[in-house]
């Protein structure tokens, strides 16, 4: 979708694609929880009758299961995912769904269901329910189990780091224990990829030595850079900032997290796996 | 007679755009989208230029308050409330939440025309005073933004995240109707400026759940529909279900209509480009092929709505790196020859100098410092993804993120420099498969996005001969506002992405003026009245107009 907004819109949709996750481990046929705001924000909906989907639930696992999938997503004789069907998104009471399993689309492939009208509308009313747990931008409302994201050989992972990393970090310095610090090796891939972290320590502070013409160079913690103006924290945490103008005043940023960004054009994949790998032994 | 004349030339200036007057390049006026047809952001104005524009200053700013129960005075030059007009299908309780304006503001004989999702505005363009406030209560949809209204005459024409098209008296602010424009219930809502094209008015939608983007045109008298354009294949038989696994994937297939397009009066082409294919980071059911006409330029005939051509920027796309940006078209010599050309800079990274009454490639650059995605190009000249750099169970760090190398945020050129200006982001993410469900995902679900930093951004000037890079401007921040305006004063407008809004020169890049107001959050425009040139520009609620003093 085009119109994301950033980083912030990104780290909300990992969370709750995590609590997805989380609550839905299993590929069993959900028992939808009703879900505020669904994927269509505002969006106003009968509530169903529990009784009604609970009827549907036991009349889609006889007879729609085995084409349309445990979850509705689609099964593995062909029949398509319904929870994306423009049809069944629509359907308000039935009257949608229910001339599809009475046989409207044989000719697209999907027979006529013997069933009687009153059990075609729990279906529906089944079907609705579980739409009405559809995550944010389309998100399925349940998954399997991410599978673990060690991939890597923890052995070249040691090679290298010794090569690459080993100038910077010690595994018996500031990386003792990264492993017990940070149990989720998703997590401790990220934070070393990204160069965050405590490991970074005090020293991720980005710093500036701002150097106008016939002063004394100043220096201490990078507040603000842009084209226009320079601000730092000095040591003793009073502020001073500085009108730029092209090349004056001279400004030199230090960046401790620069080496880590110049990276990313240079690891491969391989790299980044099996350096994971050998960070998770870090115990 | 000579009374008559003076008595005319007396009376205010009708604010009114006809179908000719659509038709000039972009001077005095800003009267749809893109200022004109051309999409270059490109104005004729210079009393602001490169020597003047150190004298650039505050005319006045407004802010302005969506939904019912506007505060009155709340601008700062406490003007009364604005004459409310409500309109709409829902019920007035949805919290749609603060009001950021994205819009493109249309400039028509002194009069400002804007919106934010669900309202439309009429202000005061000396004053920034509102003349009428429009407000539509929603049956809901997403409300992320809306890139503004487009004018017939004297009607306007806005789109509403509950997915109606309503058409409004521009003098009064009263509805004159309102159509449907998608379902709800299927996901849709709408985001787009409308773009009228003689008296078609085009409109595009957008969704994230699996379902078919479109184009539509209504009658811009009537409202009634004129035709609907497809942008994936819907039935047995059209043309591009060979690049589709099935029938069913390609009716789920996506490309949306996300961003209005460009528009060629001659040979009645409208160009635009389309949305991601869903599921957006998953192969699945959608089968190996390229997914047309996902992530495409499609050059649709405005009175018959049947494709030209197409040209796809991303083949198979895997980051939801939509093609939804705005392309530009240029009359201009192309290895010795005057050609009729678009460019357009993909939110993939990519650059592409096309004929724009064939579609033949012409150019393909990688514009993207860092970008990686790709291995090499496909026999069409589109870059041709890695399967090794889609999303991966232990992890694929690829550049741009999905935010993309630019975003919706509208390029600019200048035909006095000859370059394309594009803010350039190259920021990096860890792409995790979560979901290896060999069905693939829903929507934009299966993955997980981990943003590990930038490898630097920048506003960069492209060469349309060559696609390359001619300079790159480095920001500070994540760089980019809401897009860029370029002018015959020889400057290029933009939002830094730190609080700054930048008049730099169009040649170097170097900044020549500044002003610290906050992120701007529109594209910047320009307007001429009462002999001033007006440059106008929002951050989040606020209207800024600058003009010499």
């Amino acid at each position: 979708m085009t119109l994301l907004t950033g980083r912030l819109a990104l780290a909300l949709l990992t969370t709750q694609f995590l609590t997805t996750q989380l609550l839905a481990q299993t590929p069993a046929i959900p028992t939808p929880a009703r879900r505020q705001g669904g994927f269509v924000p505002g969006q106003k909906r009968a509530d169903e009758d529990p009784a009604q989907v609970a009827r549907g639930k036991s009349l889609y696992g006889l007879s729609c299961r085995a084409c349309h999938g445990a979850d509705l997503r689609g099964g593995d004789i062909g029949g398509p995912n319904l929870l994306r069907s423009q049809l069944a998104l629509s359907d308000r009471e039935g009257e949608k769904i229910v001339p599809v399993i009475e046989g409207s689309l044989q000719a697209g492939g999907m027979p006529a269901i013997p069933m009687s009208g009153a059990d075609a509308k729990a279906v529906a009313a089944y079907v609705r329910s579980v739409m009405a747990t559809i995550g944010g931008q389309g998100m399925p409302p349940s998954a399997l189990q991410p599978p673990t994201i060690l991939v890597g050989n923890a052995t070249a992972g040691k090679a290298y780091f010794e090569k690459q990393c080993a100038s910077c970090h010690s595994v018996t310095g500031d990386l003792q224990g990264l492993a017990a610090r940070i149990p989720d090796p998703k997590t401790l891939q990220n934070t070393w990829v990204a160069g965050r972290g405590r490991a970074a320590g005090p020293n991720r502070k980005v710093t500036v030595t701002v150097t106008a013409p016939g002063e004394a160079p100043v220096s201490g913690r990078l507040l603000r850079l842009d084209d226009f103006l320079v601000a730092l924290e000095l040591p003793d945490e009073t502020s001073r900032s500085f009108r730029r103008n092209g090349d004056v005043p001279k400004v030199e940023v230090n960046d401790p997290l620069a080496p880590h960004r110049a990276l990313f054009s240079v690891y491969s994949d391989e790299d980044i796996h099996n350096v994971t790998a050998y960070l998770v032994t870090l115990k | 007679m000579r009374i008559l004349l003076l008595l005319c030339a007396a009376l205010p200036a009708l604010a009114q755009v006809t179908p000719a007057d659509l038709l000039k390049p972009l001077k005095n006026d800003w009267p749809t989208y893109n200022g004109d047809y051309s999409g270059r952001r490109f104005s004729a104005l210079k009393d602001i230029n490169t020597a003047t524009v150190k004298h650039l200053s505050l005319a006045w700013s407004q802010r302005y308050t969506p939904g019912p129960n506007a505060p009155a005075g709340r601008g700062r030059g406490g003007a009364p409330p604005a004459k409310l007009i409500i309109g709409g299908e829902g019920t007035g309780d949805f919290a749609a939440g603060g009001g950021t304006i994205k819009a493109s503001v249309l400039a028509v004989g002194g009069t400002l025309y804007f919106s934010m999702p669900d309202n439309a505005w009429a202000v005061d363009a000396r004053d920034g005073r509102e003349l009428w406030h429009y407000y539509w209560k929603t049956r809901g949809g997403t409300h992320i933004g809306n890139r503004g209204l487009a004018m017939w005459n004297h009607y306007l024409y806005m789109e509403t995240p509950d997915n109606y098209l309503v058409s409004l008296d521009a003098r009064t602010g009263k509805e004159r109707w309102h159509k449907t424009i998608a379902d709800l219930d299927q996901g849709y809502f709408s985001t787009p400026a409308p773009i009228v094209a003689g008296n078609h008015v085009l409109v595009g939608t957008g969704n994230d759940i699996d379902s078919p983007g479109f184009l539509l045109s209504f009658d811009a008298e009537t409202g009634e529909l004129e035709w609907k354009f497809y942008t994936v294949p819907m039935q047995k038989g059209d043309p591009g279900l060979d690049t589709w696994a099935s029938l069913d994937a390609a009716r789920h297939g996506g490309a949306q209509t996300w961003i209005p397009g460009a528009y060629d009066p001659e040979t009645k082409l409208y160009i635009i480009g389309t949305g991601n294919p869903t599921p957006a980071y998953t192969t699945g059911k959608r089968g190996d092929g390229d997914n047309l006409f996902t992530c495409s330029l499609v050059a649709i005939h405005v009175d018959t709505g049947k494709m030209a051509w197409y040209f796809q920027t991303s083949p198979h796309d895997m980051h939801d790196y939509d093609s939804a940006q705005t392309p530009i078209l240029i009359d201009a010599p192309f290895n010795g020859k005057p050609r009729k050309l678009v460019l357009t800079a993909a939110r993939n990274g990519y650059f592409f100098t096309l004929d724009r009454v064939t579609g033949e490639r012409l150019v393909t650059s990688k514009y993207g410092e860092f970008t990686n995605w790709a291995k090499g190009l496909n026999k069409f000249g589109g870059p041709e993804h890695d399967p090794r750099k889609d999303p991966t169970v232990g992890g694929a760090l690829v550049s741009p993120t999905s935010d993309g190398t630019v975003n919706w945020q509208p390029p600019a050129y200048s035909p006095d420099t000859g370059l394309f200006y594009v803010p350039e982001g190259n920021g990096f993410s860890l792409f995790y498969l979560t979901d290896v469900d060999p069905r693939g995902s829903m929507g934009l679900g299966g993955k997980e996005e981990v943003g590990v930093g930038t490898g630097g951004n920048y506003l960069s000037a492209i060469d349309y001969r060559t696609g390359k890079v001619v300079w790159r401007h480095r920001y500070y921040g994540n760089g980019g506002g809401g897009g860029l305006l370029a002018t015959a004063g020889g400057l290029l407008f933009a939002g830094d992405g730190m609080g700054n809004f930048v008049a730099h020169d169009a040649k170097t890049g170097k900044p020549l003026w500044n002003t610290r107001i906050g992120n701007v959050t529109n594209a910047p425009q320009t307007f001429l009245l009462d002999g001033h040139q007006y440059v106008t520009v929002a951050t989040g609620d606020t209207l800024w107009a600058f003009i010499l003093n």
